[in-house]
């Protein structure tokens, strides 16, 4: 089973910060809402694991502020 | 109006059993003439045990209420002798459409399998699964089959002693009362014999309404099965159009939860919804409008001594994926040939709590389908619908968001694994699809059909290998099937029972499921796995 990575992995990682508010600049919140849903779909599609993605929610579930 | 829905089907007729001195005492009971009862009370009377069917009414149900009778519930049908009427009266579809908002998002062909001899679904109203029921159970029974169907027997109650169960009945002629070795509760979603008997039945209830309506008209939409998401004629909602025989469509259409039901079901309220659907041209009579809200919940046990509960009554399902009334022929399929071998002493009662197991993973497996189906069908927070429509709007474009639209998972059956029937797997490269619990898939041979030749008892179905034609054990009988690789030259049977494996014996129960299978026979291990198959080991 693969292991979700949890370490620096973006080479870039301004500009994939950078491409994703570009992706929403002018959306409403409803389309960027509907936006975000088809972009984790997308990639929940291409990384084909269900271990990794529940690990993935887990981690993130983790990550809300107290 | 449809004639049929008139016609009193077993019209009620003085039994003997109310001019009795006494209670009399009978074998098997079965309360409820729906497809459940009487598929049990056919299945269990052409095996030679005594079956008395009571129903409060004498016609077939009203309306067409379960529509897809899926390729199981045919292949029962099949063993209990009423497949072939069904299906030639059945619509056979494969093609669905699926659309969102005002477009089409995508089509599916269910492509069957081929080297089956029933279709993966036909669509049938449920009058006529009953009406074949009802001629074939009367065919058995002018050959002298011990079965009885007693019209406008209304149980009142039901008194459990322990090793028979009495019951009060009333009839248009005044009350009477009989006994029962066992009673099989059949009567539905709203059991009366399940209220009687004070037990549980708890679930999930789904806040929502749906419009159900028969439609006749003579247009020409195609033999598929068209489904919307959020249509223009139906905002913020779903519908479904479906073919039936007889120039008859089905149409669900999902109103939400808080509506007034009977001002709903009005015609004139029905209508428009209907001419927004269809378009304005079309001419159509309505047959049968009702509205219906679903639950998804089962009894914590099937069994209670010698009252067992199938269908309806022990479980009930959301519409979507055609569980309900083919999960129903299923139970039955799985209990008549063990209550028959208790009934016969061949096996201990215990066997019966295999039941029991195997009906209630079956009923989770539908529950947990359906409900999943109506999550997606009816998003019930604002995350859920943005998830929704975010797969099917990329349903449209990308086929890896097709697998994820679920407008129902048509119904499979069940693979009871983790039975305590089951010997563990013994055949080496062996596919999957015919692992220890499956159901039988039936496969060509030459002009006839393997599901054809079992069923109803033990068989042991040999592969490219020996055994002997016969086998006793204990009182149970087995009779070998034998074939070989050669017997099917589409390769289909060497595909779905030999796998990688050069050859198999397989122990198979009497409904048609696998309970053990090796490379070769082994008389002690055949032996084994048929007093395991029994509930004896």
């Amino acid at each position: 089973m693969a292991d979700l990575i949890l370490t620096p992995n973006l080479p870039r990682p301004d500009d994939v910060y950078a491409d994703l508010l570009a992706a929403h600049e002018g959306l409403s919140k409803e389309e960027s809402d509907a936006l975000n849903a088809r972009l984790i779909l997308i990639l929940a599609n291409h990384i084909g694991d269900r271990a990794v993605l529940q690990q993935a929610l887990k981690a993130a579930k983790d990550a809300a502020p107290a | 109006m449809n004639k049929i829905f008139e016609i009193p089907l077993y019209p009620y007729t003085r039994s003997p059993d109310q001019d009795a001195e006494s209670p009399v005492r009978r074998k098997v009971v079965i309360v409820g003439a729906g497809p459940v009862g009487l598929a049990a009370a056919i299945d269990l009377a052409q095996q030679g045990v005594e079956a008395i069917v009571l129903d409060d009414n004498d016609k077939v149900s009203f309306g067409s209420r379960a529509i897809c009778f899926a390729k199981r519930t045919l292949e029962i049908a099949d063993r209990l002798g009423g497949g072939q009427e069904m299906v030639d009266k059945g619509v056979v579809w494969n093609l669905g459409k699926v659309f969102f908002g005002d477009r089409k998002v995508y089509e599916f062909n269910l492509l069957p399998e081929e080297g089956h001899q029933r279709p993966a679904f036909i669509n049938l109203q449920q009058y006529y699964f009953e009406d074949y029921l009802v001629k074939r159970a009367r065919q058995i029974e002018a050959k002298g089959a011990p079965i009885e169907l007693r019209g406008q027997n209304k149980v009142l109650d039901v008194t459990d002693k322990g090793d028979h169960t009495v019951l009060r009945i009333d009839t248009p002629e005044g009350e009477y009362t009989i006994e029962a070795d066992w009673l099989i509760a059949c009567d539905g979603a709203g059991s009366p014999i399940r209220s009687m008997m004070g037990l549980d039945f708890v679930g999930r209830v789904f806040e929502d309404n749906f419009l159900i309506a028969d439609v006749v008209m003579d247009a020409d939409f195609p033999t598929e099965r068209w489904f919307w998401f959020d249509p223009p004629f139906n905002k913020g909602q779903s519908a479904l159009l479906h073919k039936q025989p007889d120039g008859v469509w089905r149409i669900d259409l999902q109103l939400g939860w808080d509506i007034d039901k009977d001002e709903e079901k009005k015609p004139e309220n029905v209508i428009p919804r209907l001419k927004a659907m269809l378009g304005e041209d079309v001419e159509f009579d309505l047959e049968w409008v009702s509205i219906y809200t679903f639950q998804c919940r089962r009894m914590e046990k099937f069994r209670h001594g010698r009252v067992i509960f199938a269908g309806d009554s022990a479980h009930q399902v959301s519409p979507f994926g055609a569980r309900g009334a083919n999960s129903g022929l299923q139970d039955t399929d799985n209990l008549v040939w063990k209550l028959k071998m208790v009934i016969d002493g061949t096996a201990p009662e215990a066997l019966l709590d295999s039941y029991d197991i195997e009906r209630i993973h079956g009923a989770d497996e539908n529950i947990l389908n359906s409900s999943r189906s109506t999550d997606f069908i009816t998003p019930k927070s604002e995350t859920s619908r943005i998830f929704r429509d975010a797969v099917l709007d990329l349903s449209e474009k990308y086929d890896f968001a097709r697998p994820l639209v679920n407008s129902g998972r048509l119904s499979m059956p069940c693979t009871y694994d983790g039975s305590p029937l089951n010997t563990p797997d013994a055949l080496p490269g062996g596919p999957d699809r015919t692992r220890p619990g499956a159901p039988c898939p039936d496969a060509p041979l030459g002009n006839r059909f393997l599901l054809g030749d079992l069923g109803d008892r033990f068989t042991l179905l040999t592969i490219n290998a020996d055994a002997p034609d016969t086998l006793d054990e204990g009182g149970i009988a087995v009779t070998r099937l034998a074939l070989s690789a050669a017997d099917d030259a589409t390769g289909a049977l060497a595909a779905r029972y030999l796998g990688d494996a050069k050859s198999a014996v397989y122990l198979i129960r009497p409904d048609q499921h696998v309970a053990a299978r090796w490379a070769s026979f082994d008389d002690t291990a055949t032996r084994a796995a048929i007093r395991r198959a029994t509930g004896q080991e």
